[in-house]
């Protein structure tokens, strides 16, 4: 590739740790699953969202997402982070000195820190976005790594100890600046030792669970009428768990098994993003992120996509309810959930205009 | 050519919020499957900024929207629109045919682990169960599940064989394997529940080429026989080995 002289140049995040999954990935990838591409992205995208914005990014630079156990970064240029999501640990080294650093805020980082994520209490994803992004190529339109079929992102694959992820060559320059602007509009900033300078305040997504039991609507899948009068009324009014075999591609549930009165075969016909599917097995599946494009399995439901990020922020062993709404609800609920996410990424904005 | 027989739309229903599925059949026609495929060409060429994707399927297409654009609008009445408007455009461009994907496959004992369990299933043997492969006329039905996967309908119907009761977990790339009238070809190691003919050493699926999937809806593919060497040799020069 062309790029690797530049890349060579180019300031360098390392990856001293790798965590339990982390990946490029962004807005996701579009145009292609016809082709059996399936869009990927970010799997909570409003916590993605805000993480570009809490460092003045456009909302389709690639971030990086962690899942329950974070990576170790060193930073070897200054840079401007934040992340949003479940609120992992964030410890920042820089020399002798060592800060706990707070999620959901800019933080700049000194040249040569060492970044070190934890695991969350609550959630199980979250976003750590870089002023100006991190510098992969973009595959099909889209930067986000589609782990499956190994390509885009870092090399198509979740990051290993030893990495080197490019930033674009003007980071530090933009990280001084950008910081530099919330400096002058934030009266007073934090220094954590010599290892990082954050603000004071800091803006959440809604996206954690809040409840004992997480709440997530759907409408009706349409092969609804094969399955039986108790398997309908099971899927409502049961609670089901999140299997540990759950991963980006596909939440498995555990709870009443879901039979069919007709076991008819189905023809293969397309899939979307939330679509719980129930095998010959009578375990459901909902559909996530990396999921097939296509299927032969019947579909009992299809959660509403404003409720998708919260789903994503459940951890194995977590459990989930589902409850029905019609089309026209789940449009407004996502109408809800984009003004509620532009309300904050709009006072975002206004810190980083100059 | 002849005029090209209509396809007429069974039910337009959510699948979820972000995409709408339009049934035109409960079964596999390859008639209504080729105008479902044109119908997805025809909505693709509006380039319509609402449309993320279109997904032909074997007897339904799904169209995903960015609702981001749609806002107050009921989207089921959109779509249901949209496709109207192209089943009814007489003058609609109908894409360029493209020339037959010719995929070398190795039938040999070490690849082809299933044609003697064909062979008895269907009373022939097993060189003439490769035969008729062979002698087969396919065409891409749908292209889905991962990236570069795709359906084949016209095989011989005397190879007919049910799907195995038992899925194998691990197919490696370039598997060719046949179900009912259909025929698969794996991009990646995934588990399959259909028969083993043989396989090819192609590279079925690659971002970074101009035309990432070696197969697009509505091609047409033959299989044509090579021998191990071959196999190796082509592998070798596509990074399959």
């Amino acid at each position: 590739m062309s790029a690797s002289v530049a890349s060579r140049q180019a300031p360098q995040v390392s990856v001293e740790r790798a965590g339990i999954q982390t990946s490029i990935q962004d807005g996701g990838r579009f145009g292609y699953q016809h082709l059996g591409v399936v869009p990927s992205g970010a799997m909570d995208m409003e916590s993605m969202l805000l993480a570009n914005a809490l460092v003045g990014n456009t909302p389709d630079e690639a971030t990086l997402e962690m899942a329950l156990q974070g990576p170790t970064l060193r930073f070897a240029c200054e840079a401007l982070i934040a992340l949003a999501g479940a609120s992992f640990g964030i410890r920042a080294t820089h020399g002798q000195s060592v800060a706990l650093l707070l999620p959901n805020r800019p933080i700049l980082l000194a040249a040569g820190t060492q970044v070190s994520f934890g695991h969350a209490p609550d959630g199980a994803r979250a976003y750590l976005a870089v002023a100006g992004g991190f510098d992969v190529p973009s595959i099909l339109g889209s930067r986000c790594t589609y782990i499956p079929a190994g390509f885009g992102g870092h090399n198509g694959r979740a990051l290993k100890k030893g990495d080197a992820l490019a930033l674009p060559s003007q980071a530090s320059t933009l990280a001084r600046a950008r910081f530099n602007t919330l400096q002058k509009k934030n009266v007073g900033v934090v220094c954590h030792g010599s290892a990082a300078t954050t603000v004071r305040w800091s803006v959440r997504t809604r996206s954690l669970p809040e409840d004992e039991v997480t709440v997530v609507r759907f409408i009706n899948g349409h092969h609804r009428p094969l399955f039986t009068a108790q398997a309908l009324h099971a899927f409502e009014f049961s609670t089901y768990r999140i299997s540990a075999d759950s991963n980006r591609m596909g939440y498995r549930l555990i709870g009443p098994r879901l039979e069919r009165a007709d076991s008819r075969d189905i023809l293969s016909e397309p899939t979307n993003l939330g679509t719980v599917q129930v095998p010959a097995d009578g375990a459901p599946i909902v559909l996530m992120a990396d999921h097939q494009t296509t299927g032969g399995y019947a579909k009992i439901a299809e959660i509403a996509s404003a409720d998708i990020p919260r789903l994503a922020q459940l951890q194995p062993g977590q459990e989930v309810r589902f409850a029905p709404c019609s089309l026209a609800q789940a449009l407004a609920l996502a109408r809800a959930a984009r003004n509620a996410l532009a309300s904050k990424t709009d006072v975002l904005s206004w810190q980083y205009q100059a | 050519m002849g005029s090209k027989p209509a396809i007429r739309v069974q039910s337009v229903i959510p699948l979820g919020d972000t995409a709408v599925l339009v049934n035109f059949s409960d079964h596999l026609d390859p008639d209504i499957n080729a105008g479902i495929q044109r119908l997805a060409d025809a909505i693709c060429l509006r380039n319509l900024p609402w449309i993320r994707d279109v997904v032909p399927a074997i007897a339904s297409l799904a169209v995903h929207i960015d609702i981001n654009l749609t806002d107050e609008s009921d989207t089921l009445d959109m779509v249901r629109m949209l496709v109207d408007a192209c089943l009814g455009d007489k003058a609609r461009p109908s894409r360029a045919l493209r020339p037959p994907i010719v995929v070398p496959v190795c039938y040999d004992s070490g690849f082809g682990m299933d044609l003697q369990d064909i062979g008895e299933r269907t009373g022939l043997d097993a060189d003439e169960v490769v035969r008729r492969h062979l002698a087969s006329d396919f065409r891409v039905l749908m292209v889905g599940f991962v990236p570069g996967h795709p359906y084949l309908g016209g095989l011989d119907p005397t190879l007919a064989v049910p799907r195995r009761s038992a899925p194998r977990l691990r197919m490696p790339p370039g598997t060719v394997a046949i179900a009912n009238v259909q025929c698969v070809v794996y991009p990646y190691e995934i588990p399959g529940g259909w028969s083993v003919v043989g396989r090819t050493p192609l590279r079925l699926f690659d971002a970074a080429r101009a035309r990432p999937s070696l197969f697009e809806p509505a091609d047409t593919v033959r299989f044509e026989r090579i021998e191990r060497l071959q196999f190796d040799r082509i592998a070798q020069r596509e990074g399959t080995a």
